[in-house]
């Protein structure tokens, strides 16, 4: 990691530059159940369990390796590595929803991240879903009846027909993403994380979106955004981070990693 | 076990330099000065509650949600929600009451048996409910930021609001049965706030355990069913008991069992037969049922709160 560039020098402006994450070498491991690894039968299990091993089932993870680095107001930042690099695993970890095996993350306000295949309700109607949605993201009833129009017709669901008050589960993925996005993007966020939402979504779809997450940053919000599309990083994000194998391979300006970034992968 | 890597902890590398001001300054140092707060650390117990509150909303959206979705695929909808619990009470009225003739000796056997199965039932489905509400719904509980606690106490509103329409199924059959309104049945209000709290409490600390064990959702079922007998549901404990020898610490739990406590201050509200001497410790039986639910919801809650920052890991 001595190689590491550091895009981000103190400018002159430094005061005026006020933090919203900083992660402090972080760690994260996972621990995954039932991988089979060894014997899974019951005289196993049970054996494990009069010995208090631990099971030979659970194999650890360790998808996050002292990443350390601090997001400021107004900036949009990328993620960008192969796959299983870690990105996804370190959004989550700066949201809040999987806890770190060392070091921290301090953010301003509740980070919101925004995943592929983060299921909301799938028995419910579309209508429910952005209702619960915006309730369990702590808006009033109120706001959620305020914005529900709003919500919808940015989503897009209804515009071949009425599938806003059909269940979640007949949705197509596309769809699906779609509606997530547009729930999460309702609320103002002082950091908001985006997991490769956006490539579901059509090319109009795109369109609203990158230009939501510009409206976002101006009202002084960060936002993070994973993405293997170069071009949707070059066009909302001013700041890269690249990650591989769960280490900060590079940290600085859009164009400069990315070029570095193309160029390790021979694109 | 897989060791990804061992050169993880020497890259202790500072990465982006802090702006000048802050030179010098630990990140956490820095998190202080601009306000930030640790991602994902454990809210304080005030704190805590004030968030639950603040999701209140959430909270009965969710439950009623759930509620209506349960049926939707089914081509009666709505209508299982009563015809439910009445072939519930139907089967056990078959076994218990014809087949086997525990009705002797309990006067008004059908009310008694009804209450009964459908009291028992609001507390199993809770606990069963609260058991799989992290480990279930870890989907939601990856993707959004909300108190963990919102889930069982959601799940349990809504097997209160499922009572709602057994209740409602339960007060027809008493009519049918030549049984009149009273004012007691005004009871049955402070009976069904203790035991929902008695629920939530237990829900909340089986979703703990649950959540770190999923197994325990396939034991739960035998060990729901072993306190279903013990409680009483199909027959009186009193009359099975008369002239047998018990020890005095048998007697002391089969009187103590808050799901028997709950159903028979229910039959108390609601049946006329079913008087005052029939309930363990008589008058005393609403203390120890305000105590059970006391100690259970305060304990529950705290108990469930402890993990709040572990829940959907791994």
């Amino acid at each position: 990691m001595a190689e590491q560039k550091n895009g981000v020098q103190p400018t002159k402006a430094a005061e005026a530059r006020v933090p919203t994450v900083i992660a402090d070498e972080l760690h994260i491991v996972y621990r995954v159940y039932g991988t089979g690894a060894g014997k899974g039968g019951a005289t196993a299990a049970l054996n494990r369990i009069i010995r208090r091993k631990p099971s030979a089932g659970v194999r650890e993870v360790h998808a996050v390796k002292g990443v350390s680095f601090t997001a400021y107001r107004g900036e949009s930042i990328g993620l960008i590595g192969s796959n299983g690099s870690g990105k996804s695993t370190l959004l989550k970890a700066v949201a809040g929803l999987l806890p770190a095996e060392r070091g921290k993350v301090y953010t301003h306000g509740q980070p919101s991240l925004l995943g592929v295949n983060a299921a909301l309700m799938n028995d419910l109607t579309g209508e429910k879903n952005v209702i619960l949605g915006g309730l369990a993201m702590g808006m009033s009833r109120d706001q959620v009846r305020e914005r529900y129009d709003g919500i919808v017709d940015f989503s897009g669901i209804n515009e071949k027909g009425d599938f806003i008050s059909l269940p979640m589960r007949t949705y197509s993925s596309g769809m699906a993403a779609r509606l997530r996005f547009s729930i999460a993007a309702a609320k103002d966020h002082d950091v908001l994380m985006i997991d490769e939402a956006l490539a579901t979504g059509d090319r109009s779809f795109q369109k609203r979106s990158e230009a939501r997450i510009r409206e976002l940053r101006k009202e002084a919000g960060t936002v993070f955004l994973v993405s293997h599309n170069n071009k949707s990083i070059r066009d909302t994000c001013d700041r890269v981070l690249w990650l591989e194998r769960g280490e900060l391979l590079m940290d600085g300006p859009t164009d400069e990693v990315i070029k570095a970034y193309e160029k390790e992968t021979g694109k | 076990m897989s060791t990804v890597s061992e050169t993880t902890h020497d890259s202790a590398v500072a990465m982006s330099a802090p702006p000048s001001s802050d030179e010098g300054l630990t990140p956490a140092e820095r998190a202080q000065k601009y306000g930030l707060s640790q991602s994902g650390a454990r809210p304080s117990l005030p704190q805590y509650i004030r968030e639950l509150w603040d999701r209140r909303h959430f909270i009965s959206a969710f439950a009623s949600a759930k509620l209506t979705a349960q049926y939707s695929q089914a081509k009666l909808g709505q209508v299982w929600q009563v015809a439910t619990p009445l072939l519930n009470a139907l089967v056990y009225y078959l076994i218990f009451g014809l087949l086997i003739g525990t009705r002797n000796g309990v006067p008004d056997f059908v009310p008694f048996l009804v209450t009964g199965v459908f009291i028992f039932t609001f507390t199993q489905s809770s606990v069963m409910a609260g058991t799989r509400s992290i480990s279930g719904n870890l989907g939601l509980v990856r993707a959004l930021h909300f108190p963990r606690a919102c889930l069982p106490v959601s799940f349990c509103l809504m097997q209160l609001q499922q009572l709602v329409f057994s209740m409602g199924v339960l007060m027809v059959i008493l009519l049918g049965f030549g049984q009149l309104p009273t004012w007691s049945w005004l009871l049955v209000l402070p009976a069904l706030a203790l035991q929902f709290m008695f629920n939530t409490g237990l829900a909340m600390v089986m979703a703990r355990l649950g959540a770190k064990t999923p197994d325990l959702a396939q034991l739960m079922p035998f060990i729901m069913r072993t306190w279903m007998y013990a409680s009483g549901v199909m027959f009186s404990i009193d009359a099975i008991l008369k002239g047998k020898h018990v020890p005095s610490f048998v007697e002391f739990l089969l009187d103590a069992n808050p799901a028997a406590l709950y159903i028979d201050l229910m039959r108390f509200a609601l049946i006329d037969s079913f008087t005052l001497d029939k309930l363990p410790h008589g008058m005393w039986a609403w203390a120890w049922a305000g105590g059970w639910a006391l100690v259970m919801g305060v304990v529950g809650f705290v108990y469930f709160w402890k993990a709040e920052e572990r829940y959907g890991r791994g």
